[in-house]
């Protein structure tokens, strides 16, 4: 029996799991109409969950006050997301249910995420589609004008909702209008271009935070009644990821430093079909849609370092290894799976490409059956950004992919409300880490965001400010000035050290530990060296980074500068979670622990857990909370794909 | 490879800006043209001279936020192309090539090619948007809406916001961007509530933002990353006069 640490208390209604969220919301402390123009709330991120929390609080009469790192709110990562958004209509009469979705969330997070909290994002699933509809966001139709669905990895029923290959952009779109509505009626007040460096706490609740004007260096506070973090994830951590250049984990990070318990940090989502790292130089990866997966074979030589091209290499030469190792899913095998596969083939000296670092997927044998006219109708658009990026087409030759990193399942621990530890702290989407579990399904990171930000926290967030009425504190309480100083020390500091190492080196250097050790495959040695590597590389950032510039003006190296201090600490901290974590599970796979097919193998005795960690002071040992995850619903089970 | 850049540098909206030329050596032809500039700006580090800031963000033309005016053109030669989908094998070794911010009356610099492009956020504000609250929608199937309908709908829906379509025009119009929006809404039937007030508003700001008028140059399409037509605009003239004719 996993004991529950006291400050993890999960706030989990009581009831059937179909009843909760409604009983839940009957039960909810409300704030009056005419009193919610007297509260402030502060929203930190405008992407899904962030935009659509803004617009919606802004919607009910509160006074919102929304930030932003980019120069517009409509610029919020959530845009990249290509393949499309879960949501459980049944529109296909396929069979699909809350229930079903439910299932197949809590079975693709390989049983570590809570039951009550994806059983909510299921059932809120399907408003968040008739909302996004009546804002505006033209999904894809069938002729006789209903909206059309696509299948997605994890599922056996077709409920995935699109918009060509830009769901995100539209749906961020459409939060962002509804966003902007709310600006024009007064309601939501936008600051764009500003990086939380901090969250203001007063005895002990979050009150405010203080911010950098990115384009003045100027350094600004905020008060308010509540606030809340939808920063995102820290895929960037590993400094090459899919995720945008100037995603960061700082918000996040500063709320941990601050006393917010910040859970699961080792569970990210390596992606496998991304396109391969072409050189030196190189600032980010594409993701190319899994959906190529349906028609392309992965594979590789036979013989190590074999350089000859694709096309004269025979038939009998090739090994298509995920046809070869999982003949039940072959190259549909999920997305753990794949990726590791091809690390190790690539491991062993079997990659392709001028670096090593890169599999086939090949569309010969598809081309040749279907047509290369059926292929582009297919596939078009992503045959043709592959060509572009590489230069070489996918018709004529095999595509050259390789696994990145995608999406962070870990992030800050919040209770049933979206609440952190810290009282008035609220994280919501991709920053929190509550419904995908060990790994994420494809198509719901777009739900969770708009679940949480549309229907979650409009609700719960009353709960809270019901019991806690204006005060009229201002930004003039010592707490604020206390903040602004520790942030313009640490500012003065990574000027000051002036050394020979730019910001970008640091970061391709800490990425390259996380992803050597900290990435797909991890072990005890390679963690412990992980943990000792980033110690030293912190020592030496402190001693030799040179940022240049000043503060009060516009720049980039500076901002980078303290994404980075943050990075290290939380690049330790994931390494130290995975190594706590003896056990295989969804996207967290130790080497250690794996079933005689080298399948993942949890250990549901001693991890059916989440790991919240504490923040204890600098060069303090940080301690770790459990919650323990009690499955009344859905039966745990190994996973295969054999 | 290695290239002279000749770029814009500016303190900031009031300093009148020059040209300034960097060589940037160690590029290989993979290299997408943001990280050469990433490359130049470290070598600036290095030598202990200020870097040049310019916004960038997803890197796969989908944010909007990149954009610079490259030997003379919005987003470079390349059509339907954004600043980051740009690579450096297009380029000629020894090349000097000449960086510049997008110019308008309507995006002051911050800083060097930084530029403020707030006015975009502001006409959305203005109209660009269907007053439906949080909760109150109806099933998305009650509304059949053809396919045809909502493909042309995507069609003006893609725009990114970047801003090409201002820079690449000679009266530094927003039109295109407008039009897009007002496009998208006024072929959907969940934007018909609210179409003469939003095309009146909309229009209205673009101009106090002092962006100019349309004159058909077509620039702005050739410019455009996502290929929005300029049917988006004869659309928005169309859906304005019927506003400014009929709405009080």
């Amino acid at each position: 029996m996993i004991a529950k640490s006291p400050l993890l208390d999960a706030k989990i209604p009581d009831g059937p799991i179909q009843e909760k969220w409604a009983n839940h919301k009957a039960s909810i402390g409300l704030v009056n109409p005419a009193n919610k123009r007297k509260y402030t709330i502060i929203v930190v991120g405008t992407g899904l969950a962030g935009g659509a929390a803004a617009a919606t609080m802004g919607e009910l009469g509160y006074n919102v006050l929304n930030f932003c790192i980019q120069d517009s709110p409509r610029r919020a990562h959530s845009v990249a997301a290509q393949g499309g958004i879960n949501a459980a209509k049944n529109y296909q009469n396929d069979g699909d249910s809350v229930w079903r979705l439910f299932y197949d969330t809590v079975k693709g997070g390989d049983y570590r995420a809570r039951e009550a909290n994806v059983y909510r994002l299921a059932e809120l699933s399907a408003n968040i589609i008739d909302q996004s509809v009546a804002a505006g966001v033209p999904f894809a139709r069938e002729y006789g004008g209903t909206l059309a669905n696509r299948s997605f990895g994890g599922a056996q029923v077709s409920r995935t909702f699109y918009a060509r290959g830009q769901t995100g952009q539209q749906l961020l779109l459409g939060a962002y209008s509804a966003l902007m509505r709310q600006v024009d009626a007064g309601r939501v007040k936008l600051f764009a271009r500003r990086e939380m460096l901090d969250v203001v706490l007063v005895e002990g609740r979050a009150r405010g935070i203080v911010c950098r004007n990115l384009a003045t260096g100027e350094i600004e506070t905020y008060a308010a009644d509540a606030v809340c973090i939808a920063t995102g994830g820290y895929s960037t951590v590993y400094f090459l990821s899919t995720n945008a250049v100037n995603c960061n984990a700082t918000a996040a990070w500063r709320c941990y430093k601050k006393g917010a318990l910040f859970a699961n940090p080792c569970f990210t989502q390596i992606h496998p079909t991304c396109l391969p790292q072409a050189g030196e130089g190189q600032s980010k990866l594409t993701l190319m849609s899994e959906s190529l997966r349906n028609d392309g074979r992965v594979w590789v030589p036979k013989k190590k370092g074999d350089k000859r091209p694709p096309q004269e290499i025979p038939e009998d030469e090739r090994d298509y290894f995920l046809e070869r190792k999982y003949p039940a899913f072959g190259n549909l095998a999920p997305r753990d799976i794949s990726s590791r596969a091809a690390k190790e083939a690539c491991d062993a000296g079997y990659g392709v490409g001028p670096t090593g670092f890169s599999v086939y997927l090949d569309f010969a044998e598809a081309i040749g059956r279907l047509g290369e006219s059926v292929i582009r109708e297919r596939y078009g658009n992503l045959f043709a950004m592959y060509h572009e990026i590489t230069d070489e087409n996918p018709f004529k030759q095999p595509m050259r992919i390789y696994p990145a990193p995608h999406y962070t399942m870990g992030g800050i621990w919040v209770d049933y409300n979206l609440m952190t530890t810290i009282p008035g702290l609220y994280a919501l989407g991709e920053a929190n880490f509550s419904d995908h579990g060990a790994n994420r399904l494809g198509a719901s990171a777009l739900m969770q965001g708009l679940a949480d930000g549309y229907f979650v926290i409009p609700a719960t967030i009353s709960d809270f400010l019901a019991e806690h009425r204006p005060d009229g504190l201002t930004t003039n309480h010592d707490a604020f000035t206390e903040s602004v100083k520790a942030v313009q020390e640490q500012v003065k500091q990574l000027l000051g050290v002036n050394g020979s190492k730019t910001v970008r080196e640091f970061h391709v250097e800490l990425g390259r530990i996380m992803w050597e050790k900290v990435g797909m495959a991890r072990n005890e040695p390679g963690l412990k060296e992980a943990i000792s590597d980033i110690q030293a590389l912190r020592d030496e950032y402190w001693k030799n980074v040179r940022v240049g510039g000043v503060n009060e003006d516009m720049n980039k190296s500076l901002e980078f500068a303290g994404r980075m201090a943050d990075f290290l600490d939380l690049g330790e901290l994931m390494a130290q979670d995975a190594l706590e974590r003896a056990e295989s599970c969804g996207g967290h796979f130790r080497e250690e622990y794996q079933t005689e097919d080298g399948e993942a193998l949890r250990e549901d005795d001693k991890f059916c857990h989440v790991t919240a960690w504490e923040y204890k002071g600098e060069g303090q040992a940080p301690e770790a909370h459990l919650e323990p995850l009690e499955f009344e619903n859905v039966k745990l089970t190994q996973r295969s794909y054999k | 490879m290695k290239v002279q850049v000749k770029v814009w540098r500016q303190k900031n909206a009031d300093d009148p800006g020059r040209f300034e030329t960097y060589p940037v050596e160690g590029i290989i032809p993979e290299m997408s043209f943001l990280e050469m500039l990433d490359l130049m700006n470290e070598q600036l580090l290095k030598r202990g001279e200020s870097p040049v800031e310019f916004d960038s963000d997803c890197r796969e033309g989908i944010c909007g936020t990149c954009g610079l005016v490259i030997n003379g053109m919005a987003h470079g030669p390349k059509c339907a192309c954004t600043t980051c989908e740009l690579r450096m094998r297009d380029y000629q070794d020894g090349e000097t090539i000449t960086v510049e911010p997008f110019r308008a009356q309507g995006f002051p610099v911050i800083k060097d090619l930084v530029v403020d492009r707030s006015a975009f956020d502001r006409i959305i504000s203005a109209g660009g948007y269907t007053s439906v609250n949080t909760g109150s929608a109806p099933d998305a199937n009650v509304l059949l809406i053809p396919k045809d309908t909502a493909e042309k709908a995507m069609d003006a829906a893609v725009c990114i916001g970047c801003g090409a379509c201002v820079a690449a025009c000679p009266n530094a119009s927003a039109s295109l961007f407008v039009g897009a929006k007002i496009s998208q809404f006024s072929l959907l039937p969940q934007g018909e509530a609210e179409r003469k007030r939003r095309a009146v508003r909309m229009v209205e700001q673009m101009d106090r933002e002092g962006f100019g008028n349309c004159s058909n140059h077509a620039e702005c399409e050739a410019a455009c990353p996502k290929s929005i037509s300029i049917e988006n605009i004869a659309r928005m003239r169309r859906e304005y006069m019927k506003g400014a004719l009929t709405e009080a």
